[in-house]
């Protein structure tokens, strides 16, 4: 099992022609005074895993948000560079928020449905885009559903409330929320470190297989999923990224002393 | 050891102080309402509640008081809920933190201490002169608006406050405009704690007198108001008005008022409750 996986992964690695979707370029993110991310660069290439990983307050999380622009909202917040998605720049003044956020999934931390039903939950994204077909909402929230192997427990229960879901199955939920809307990139903020190791396995999974359709760009906190699903990794300490590349090479021959340091557990 | 028996009796001790200070306001309250009960219960019936007001105590009822606090609450819902629940969201959720928001806000939370006979003078000035309106029911529920607005809007901000930001943040995600979020998520989730505020709010208008007098409420008006410009009166006018008369029976026909009103307030707070729990049931996070 342990050799298939592996020559699966080197497989996937091994499409060298692959396309760059994210391009982040000479990144500075300050709050107010407080220079969150010092100039950072990074591709990010289409169809592939990759993890950010470093320890608590290094800035992973505040580069993640910047491919969705939810550091909007933050009070102080301020940056420099460009992040492009298929060459365009999304900080560019014409460019409309809404319509950028249908392209850029996000799947947080915890778990956090609407308190409103299973299928109004995944249905949301459509009705704000003003859809009103509704066996067009009906197929698509069935699909997104299967998709992340949550329709067969829940096909019966979908006038119920998304808060009587176990935490993982809210987790997947807000994943086929967010591929209901056919996103190309998936952001992903620690997406299980509020859930047990049976619920994290599924997450894993699904997030290799939609490897295949999405882009995805995941933090994560725990070494060994970075590891297990992702094909590229990128290490932030203090506000800067020291090092990244293949996640093979990342975890086994590490360049900067610090990663090494970190992903043995020595610090962080 | 002894320390250890002086502190513990140290907490007995200021158990049962605040024991003794809770029931102190609760015992004078229920002397003050025990009072009233005895003397006022057997006055009601249903000729004082349709009587309208007379010169002879035994005739005298309030029908035109309570419809005119009918017209009054009516009118004032409907103006100040749309006006302050808007101005909380926009104080909620789009308002930066400029200096004039600041100020905003400051002067909100100060206006909701301004004692309501200063809200009767403006009413007067702005509404019934200068707008020209009157002594009427449309002058009286405006001028009362404005006294409830701050209510309305502090209420708003909290019952809006408490909606988790990752609901929020979910839904800009999902690529919801902020209009969007308020009307989907944020208004859903916060309405029972906006209903709870905009409720107790309105009760504390239907037991205001000061700013009506003011404004031009009469004591004695012999028809119940059927327009928004009728003249009007309400039943705090009717019980002050009663109470400061000589004759006996009017006081029991104040008493009797008081219990009507009483009733009305607690059934108001008692949906208000009612709303708060069937919603907070609803919306669990």
């Amino acid at each position: 099992m342990e050799a298939i996986l592996n020559e699966q992964r080197e497989a996937a690695t091994k499409k060298v022609d692959r396309q760059v979707k994210l391009q982040a370029k000479n990144i500075d993110v300050f709050y107010s005074h407080f220079k969150a991310l010092k100039n950072i660069n990074l591709d990010i290439y289409e169809n592939s895993v990759t993890a950010f990983i470093g320890p608590s307050g290094c800035g992973k999380s505040t580069f993640l948000r910047l491919f969705n622009r939810m550091n909007d909202y933050v009070e102080g917040f301020s940056m420099n560079g460009s992040i492009l998605i298929d060459d365009k720049n999304i900080y560019d003044s014409k460019l409309v928020i809404e319509d950028l956020r249908k392209e850029v999934g996000m799947v947080f931390q915890k778990p956090n449905p609407f308190p409103k039903t299973i299928f109004e939950n995944v249905a949301y994204g459509l009705k704000i885009q003003g859809i009103k077909d509704k066996n067009f909402i009906e197929e698509r929230v069935v699909n997104s559903l299967q998709k992340v192997a949550l329709f067969d427990e829940v096909k019966d229960d979908l006038n119920k409330s998304a808060l009587a879901l176990s935490g993982g199955q809210q987790q997947r939920l807000c994943i086929a929320r967010t591929l209901a809307v056919e996103p190309s990139v998936i952001l992903m903020d620690e997406p299980t470190s509020a859930l047990d190791p049976i619920a994290t396995a599924k997450i894993e999974e699904l997030v290799y297989q939609l490897k295949e359709q999405y882009t995805i760009v995941m933090v994560t906190h725990n070494m060994q999923q970075a590891s297990r699903v992702s094909d590229n990794t990128a290490f932030f300490y203090m506000g800067e990224m020291i090092e990244v590349g293949k996640t093979k090479n990342i975890f086994t021959k590490p360049e900067n002393e610090r990663t090494e340091n970190y992903i043995t557990g020595r610090f962080g | 050891m002894s320390n250890r028996n002086y502190n513990r009796s140290k907490d007995k001790l200021f158990k049962y102080w605040g024991i003794a200070c809770t029931s102190f306001g609760l015992i004078l309250l229920a002397i003050f309402i025990g009072n009233i009960i005895i003397e006022g219960i057997g006055r009601i019936n249903w000729d004082f509640l349709t009587n309208l007001p007379s010169r002879r105590p035994g005739k005298a009822g309030i029908y035109t008081a309570m419809l005119g606090s009918v017209w009054i609450l009516c009118l004032t819902a409907i103006i100040a809920f749309p006006l302050g629940v808007a101005s909380a969201i926009y104080l909620e959720e789009y308002g930066n933190k400029s200096r004039l928001n600041n100020l905003l806000e400051i002067n909100i939370s100060n206006l909701a201490g301004v004692p309501s006979i200063i809200y009767g003078l403006l009413g007067l000035e702005v509404f019934v002169r200068i707008f020209g309106l009157g002594g009427s029911v449309l002058a009286g529920a405006m001028t009362l608006s404005l006294l409830i607005l701050p209510i309305i809007i502090v209420a708003t901000r909290e019952a809006i406050k408490a909606v988790p930001k990752s609901i929020k943040e979910a839904s800009f995600a999902m690529g919801a405009t902020k209009w969007q979020t308020i009307w989907n998520q944020i208004l859903p989730a916060s309405f029972g704690g906006i209903l709870t505020g905009v409720i107790l709010a309105l009760s504390r208008a239907v037991g205001e007198a000061a700013p009506l007098i003011v404004v031009g409420a009469l004591a004695y008006v012999p028809f119940a108001p059927s327009s928004p410009m009728d003249e009007f009166t309400v039943m705090p006018i009717q019980i002050f008005n009663w109470v400061s008369r000589p004759q006996h029976g009017f006081s029991i026909n104040a008493s009797a008022a008081i219990i009507v009103l009483l009733t009305i307030t607690f059934l108001m707070n008692g949906i208000a409750v009612y709303f708060r729990n069937k919603w907070q049931k609803k919306v669990k996070w």
